[in-house]
């Protein structure tokens, strides 16, 4: 009687085939397929109030009115809470809206995008300005340098950053090019071009990439990297209305898990400017985009270590004072920026998923040393992926993480 | 029926050496098994396999009007024209070589670093030229001067671009002759990589489109030779025209060369023509050598093309008389006799002159005046473009960036201008190619800071 009554208190379990094993989690949920990093959630460099948000360095707000009077106070502006997904999506709204000869494009956009970017923009503004392309990198690229061409405003989507490959001749001999090889009579500064960027935590070999470095080369063109919210929104609308080609790469890991109140206003954030995040004197600190928030980690780390690392970090570290800098715009970058800073701390950890080998920090690395050479106490270090592709298992040992940037600060400083 | 088909396919399969186009079976009849849910497509209780879009297996027709002596052949009807247009089309059919002839000579005397020559291609050119709307946007391949010329542009900017000198606004000295560009004149700036201009012209036609004071006017028109149309651009620009819709016409022209590649290596398929079909896209090969067949089917290819707002295909059958470039001797690669052959057999411009002369709107005492006083032009163009100086040296920096220039940019150019100062009086390479400019450099180096 016990038995009987003990199996109908058991909660029903779906039935497995002979002979196969019972999982353990049955009630687990699947990963998240936008990813998913705990870290950020608490991240201190999210603006997760009025007016933290409100006074983001480096805004400018734009009017609905050019005519009227200058509103820079920020009294009376709202914000609305949104993660990267949204704030991507609030400033396609806004640049749709202000702009009629403004399209939006790319695989799969129209029900609302893989990672929902255009949610509701298609029944919005329509399908002749929100619409689907084929399957064709090339063809999204080559397209949206043809309405460029014409004067309008193409926003274009590359699904993965993983697939821009097949988009790089038009966009390092064509779209990069444009307006130097026609003498300055053409130009596609109306292009922008938006694609999912870095890892996520499962994605891979081809889920995964950072392709910012292959671009560098690509004179013309500027590529963009957001950290969050706010940053991706007024980057974004600075990036569509720049005069020039910009390739906005947003750290797909963040859409969900970045979240701040953000200003519901149109504003821009500056291309071409680094943000100084914290301020130091001992270690300059340089990393974009999904990285910072390891760096955040590490910090953190390297202040107060756990008892378990403590024997691995020494005291003399733990107080160093580091100036933590979001480079944003990887092309062209701020080095302006970084330099002052470097020239005052002497130390300088660059930090990027991407592979070491010819990455963005090579060529900062290269201009810091060639600039700031006296000013050095140690080399510049890089915190990088390893040079292998992003093996779906290894993951968590090839990007780097908050114990290699701890690691990194530690022996730049013991230099 | 099936009996009969299984007959023309035992024969196929013994004629190994022929290409084997089978048919369309449009004859066949499958019986009435209804439709694949969700399409149009007839169910079959036999599988199909087809190769070939032509319902009799051949080749796709080419279409023509006048045959190699500027008759009229049977059927055909000619195009509407007056006299006026006709003599301009032939007058600019003739100023083609004229200004190929100089600039590929002084190409070979080392005046300018390259050129192309577009010989055998005017009626193909100019005919699609004639046809277009002084407003519809070109995007060229390389050998479309034609084009530009028809619109007006002047030999002289011809000039100017080839020699890179200070009144070349194509492109301000920075590209090699050819790539020429005039939003004027509604052409699009040339690029070297090939096809690239494919789906650019999608995107353009597509601004055509949203655009309310040119939607259902005017038409992106895009060139390309059978050779570029290997690329993926092609593939890419035909499915976005016709899948997104925007009013596109793409011009082939197939002239048989890649380079040294003829064209029995670039394609194994019936030509380009053949592809439309797949793309869902109307399509027309014609005799790219007779020009009222190209004024025609380009004018009915742009009829469906703006009223239908998509993609149309036209391919343009003709031959490469000249080399591929200045830097190739077609001579390597094909005989004498077999251009010499196509010169005096199938000469768009000879065609088309018969059929003026035919009609009393053209003579020989027209011809030579015309031909002394465009070679006349074409020299006092040359001779003033040779003389010119190249833009400012700061043009070398300029433009690659819109708005605020980058501090890259600045730098390096203040490194540059650093290492003139120092150098560029005393090293006789800089020297000499200083003098090339119109300011001698001092654009640069007699900056205040």
């Amino acid at each position: 009687m016990f038995a009987r009554a003990a199996r109908r208190l058991r909660p029903s379990r779906p039935r497995t085939a002979p002979g196969a094993r019972r999982c353990e989690s049955t009630d687990a949920e699947p990963p998240p397929a936008g990813g998913h990093l705990p870290s950020i959630a608490t991240s201190k460099l999210l603006r997760t109030t009025r007016d933290a948000a409100l006074r983001a360095p480096g805004i400018r707000w734009l009017e609905d009115d050019p005519r009227g009077p200058l509103q820079d106070t920020v009294g009376g502006r709202e914000t609305r809470k949104m993660n990267v997904y949204q704030a991507v999506r609030d400033a396609m709204s806004i640049a749709l809206a202000k702009d009629d000869n403004a399209i939006v494009f790319g695989e799969d956009v129209a029900f609302g995008g893989v990672f929902r970017c255009t949610m509701g923009l298609a029944e919005e503004f329509g399908r002749e300005r929100v619409f689907n392309t084929p399957l064709s990198e090339q063809g999204i690229a080559g397209f949206g340098i043809g309405v460029a061409a014409m004067g309008h405003t193409a926003i274009a989507e590359i699904q993965f950053s993983d697939y821009i490959y097949p988009a790089f001749d038009q966009l390092v001999n064509e779209a990069a090019k444009f307006r130097y090889r026609s003498g300055g009579q053409f130009n596609v500064g109306g292009l922008t071009v938006r694609t999912p960027a870095m890892s996520v935590g499962h994605g891979g070999l081809y889920h995964s990439q950072s392709p910012e470095g292959f671009f560098m080369g690509a004179s013309g063109l500027k590529v963009v990297i957001p950290r969050s919210p706010i940053q991706a929104k007024g980057l974004l609308l600075a990036a569509i209305r720049d005069p020039n080609p910009v390739i906005f790469m947003e750290p797909k890991v963040l859409y969900r898990s970045a979240v701040e109140q953000v200003p519901i206003d149109d504003y821009e954030l500056p291309l071409g400017r680094a943000e100084v995040l914290r301020s130091g004197a001992d270690l300059t600190l340089l990393a974009w985009g999904t990285p910072l928030y390891h760096c955040e980690t590490a910090l953190s780390l390297l202040e107060a270590p756990p008892p378990a690392l403590a024997p691995l970090v020494p005291a003399a570290a733990r107080g160093a004072r580091v100036e933590l800098i979001d480079l944003r715009t990887v092309l062209p970058w701020d080095a302006e920026t970084v330099l002052e800073s470097v020239r005052r701390t002497g130390r300088l950890v660059v930090v990027h998923e991407a592979g070491q080998t010819g990455g963005a920090g090579a060529e900062i690395a290269a201009e810091v040393q060639r600039r700031a050479f006296l000013s050095l106490h140690a080399p510049v270090r890089r915190v990088a992926g390893w040079d292998t592709p992003i093996g779906l298992q290894y993951e968590k040992f090839i990007l780097p993480d908050p114990i290699r940037i701890l690691d990194a600060m530690v022996e730049t400083l013991a230099y | 029926m099936i009996r009969t088909l299984s007959a023309r396919h035992s024969r196929h399969v013994s004629y190994i050496f022929r290409r084997c186009i089978s048919a369309t079976p449009s004859r066949y009849s499958p019986g009435n098994h209804g439709l694949l849910p969700a399409s149009q497509s007839p169910i079959t209780p036999k599988p199909l396999f087809f190769n070939a879009v032509s319902t009799d297996g051949k080749s796709l027709p080419t279409y023509r009007i006048l045959d190699g002596v500027g008759n009229v052949i049977e059927g055909a009807e000619l195009p509407e024209l007056d006299q006026e247009l006709a003599r301009k089309i032939y007058q600019n059919m003739v100023l083609l070589p004229i200004v190929d002839n100089l600039l590929y000579n002084i190409q070979r005397q080392g005046k300018i670093s390259f050129y192309m020559t577009a010989y055998g291609e005017e009626a193909t050119i100019v005919g699609t030229a004639a046809a277009l709307l002084p407003d519809d946007e070109v995007l060229g391949q390389y050998r479309e001067l034609g084009v530009l010329l028809w619109r007006g542009w002047g030999i002289d900017k011809a000039m100017a671009q080839c020699f890179g000198n200070e009144e070349d606004m194509s492109s301000k000295g920075r590209q090699m002759p050819v790539h020429w560009g005039s939003p004027e004149h509604h052409f699009h700036t040339i690029s070297s990589p090939l096809a690239t201009q494919i789906p650019q012209a999608a995107g353009v036609a597509y601004a055509l489109r949203r655009d309310p004071s040119r939607r259902g006017k005017n038409c992106a028109a895009v060139y390309f030779g059978e050779g570029a149309a290997s690329e993926g651009d092609f593939h890419a620009g035909m499915l976005f025209a016709s899948t997104i819709a925007s009013p596109t016409l793409f011009i082939a022209r197939n002239n048989g060369f890649a380079i040294s590649t003829p064209s029995s290596e670039q394609y194994f398929g019936d030509g380009i023509a053949a592809r439309g079909a797949g793309y869902g896209v109307d399509t027309v090969r014609v005799d790219g050598n007779d020009v009222l067949a190209v004024l025609n089917a380009t004018r009915e290819a742009r009829r469906r093309c703006v009223e239908s707002g998509r993609g149309v295909l036209l391919e343009a059958m003709t031959y490469r008389v000249g080399h591929h470039s200045t830097s190739d001797d077609s001579f390597a690669y094909r005989a004498r006799q077999e251009v010499e052959d196509r010169k005096r057999i199938d000469n768009p411009i000879a065609r088309y002159r018969l059929f003026l002369q035919n009609r009393g709107w053209w003579s020989d005492a027209e011809e030579e005046e015309l031909k002394d006083s465009l070679k006349k032009d074409v020299m006092r163009a040359f001779k003033r473009a040779e003389g010119l100086k190249r833009h400012e040296l700061k043009e070398m920096f300029s433009d690659v960036y819109g708005g605020e220039e980058p501090q890259n940019i600045k730098e390096q150019r203040e490194e540059l201008t650093q290492l003139l100062k120092k150098y560029g009086n005393v090293w006789e390479p800089w020297k000499a190619e200083l003098k090339k400019f119109k300011d001698n450099g001092e654009s640069l180096t007699g900056r205040a800071d």
